[in-house]
């Protein structure tokens, strides 16, 4: 049976859910919180997302969304233009490239896997900056805004699981 | 509807390569606006403006309860402190009523003197007070997006300050929001004047949490607790601004700490040199003093 209009806006809606919830996290990642110390190194929310996302329904978060989303993320954090479009997409190739292992993999090897692939993309960002700026970039607030990062990772995961089961379930 | 196999079996190739393409053309196009930032800025600052001027109203709405429950949170420590605080403030009051008498018989004397050597005035500054709606800080850059734009009356290049002292300065204008670099970020060079001393440096930013002095004169003497104000070269801070105070001295090089906690910025004022009374000022109820029209202050006072 062919879907009705209805059904189909409905999945399209639904198929737009994991790009959607990763700009609103680019905006909730800038919303100030007036917290001392931690506001300045605040988790990449995003790259939790786009990590997530590129396991679970690659075909939901496509490579252009995942330039869109980093150019949003540039364009408000006031990082260089591209540099997160470049990091995201990295992280995404990297994630895709080695589906088959993170396919059907419990939540621990998902995690051990965003540290690594969240290490390497700390790496890059760090060297990318230095390029940019020709100069040494701070390396301890890269390093410290990773460790935030992995560290947000579970609560992340947890509510992006909760989602997909909720709307994403039969894709 | 079912492709025939035959057809899949071709086109699942061409599909798979054009997708490869397609990835691979996105990670050069990001490395080529990285590489064009670099070199053209202005068209690229220019489509970061649009961005963050078109999601500035969802970023008003999103921060303000969240300055509601800070706002909370400082009012229920200070019923705390309540007892301290007044205590303390009745002993700084009587510390201040003696500056006070002091700064109007220097204030007297200074017009004095200035009248009789004929000193050209400052020009009059008024300012806009805005409030931080984003907070983008972090390992990459350090600034702050503020709900004021162009058609507050803010320009590029003016400094952002608070009570306590300097923030930054503003490097994006959009028509209701602009960008302001905080003094901590990579790109901050900000020519101060270190007291007693009277000595020129610049005082660089590193995206870490206090900035340096660098270009110091080798005979320079520095030493920890030094003030550090904004001297006025190069235009583009007024001279005379709080900034901090000189934290450390040594091998690290010398470090300053900001007066102004960057981390926990809600409302900034944003200097307007030169156009005293010209301004419409936006109708944003914060304090008595802040928001009124036509309020000025004199150069180099910045509020303070």
């Amino acid at each position: 049976m062919r879907p009705t209009f209805w059904q189909r806006l409905d999945t399209f809606a639904r198929h737009l859910t994991p790009v959607a919830l990763t700009l609103v996290l680019v905006i909730l990642n800038v919303v100030p919180t007036h917290i001392p110390g931690i506001a300045r190194v605040l988790p990449v929310l995003p790259l939790i997302a786009v990590f997530y996302w590129s396991i679970h329904r690659p075909h939901l978060m496509p490579a252009p969304a995942v330039f869109l989303i980093g150019l949003f993320q540039d364009g408000l954090t006031g990082a260089p233009m591209g540099l997160h479009a470049l990091i995201f997409l990295a992280v995404q190739g990297v994630v895709l490239f080695q589906h088959k292992f993170f396919m059907g993999k419990s939540f621990f090897v998902h995690w051990l896997g965003f540290g690594l692939v969240g290490a390497g993309a700390a790496l890059l960002s760090w060297g990318l900056l230095s390029a940019f700026y020709v100069t040494l970039f701070a390396a301890e607030a890269i390093a410290f805004q990773y460790v935030m990062t992995v560290a947000a990772f579970p609560l992340f995961a947890f509510i992006f699981s909760r989602w997909q089961q909720a709307f994403l379930k039969l894709d | 509807m079912k492709e025939p196999q035959s057809f899949s079996r071709v086109a699942q190739p061409i599909r798979n390569f054009a997708q490869r393409f397609a990835y691979v053309g996105l990670v050069v196009a990001a490395f080529a606006l990285m590489m064009l930032a670099k070199v053209d800025t202005i068209l690229v600052e220019r489509a970061r403006t649009h961005m963050t001027d078109a999601v500035a109203p969802i970023l008003d709405v999103i921060s303000r309860p969240i300055d509601t429950v800070n706002q909370t949170v400082d009012e229920v420590q200070a019923l705390k402190n309540l007892y301290d605080d007044n205590a303390r403030l009745r002993e700084e009051r009587n510390r201040l009523l003696h500056w006070k008498s002091l700064a109007e018989k220097l204030e007297a004397e200074n017009r004095v003197l200035k009248e009789q050597l004929n000193v050209i005035p400052e020009r009059e500054a008024s300012f806009v007070t805005a409030r931080v709606i984003a907070d983008t800080g972090g390992a990459f850059s350090q600034s702050v997006i503020v709900n004021a734009g162009a058609r507050d009356g803010v320009e590029k290049g003016q400094a952002a300050v608070t009570a306590d002292g300097l923030v930054g300065r503003v490097i994006d204008v959009g028509s209701r929001s602009a960008r302001v670099l905080l003094l901590t970020d990579i790109n901050a060079k900000i020519p101060v004047l270190v007291d007693p001393t009277r000595t020129r440096a610049i005082m660089a930013g590193a995206n870490q949490s206090k900035p340096r002095l660098t270009w110091l004169p080798p005979s320079a003497v520095v030493t920890v607790g030094d003030s550090v104000v904004t001297s006025g070269h190069a235009g583009v801070f007024p001279p005379g601004l709080r900034v901090g105070q000189v934290a450390a001295v040594g091998e690290g090089g010398m470090i300053v700490q900001p007066y102004v906690d960057l981390s926990r910025l809600e409302y900034v004022r944003i200097i307007n040199l030169g156009m005293g009374g010209i301004l419409q000022l936006p109708q944003r109820s914060i304090g008595p003093a802040d928001g009124l029209p036509g309020s000025s202050v004199k150069t180099g006072g910045g509020g303070q």
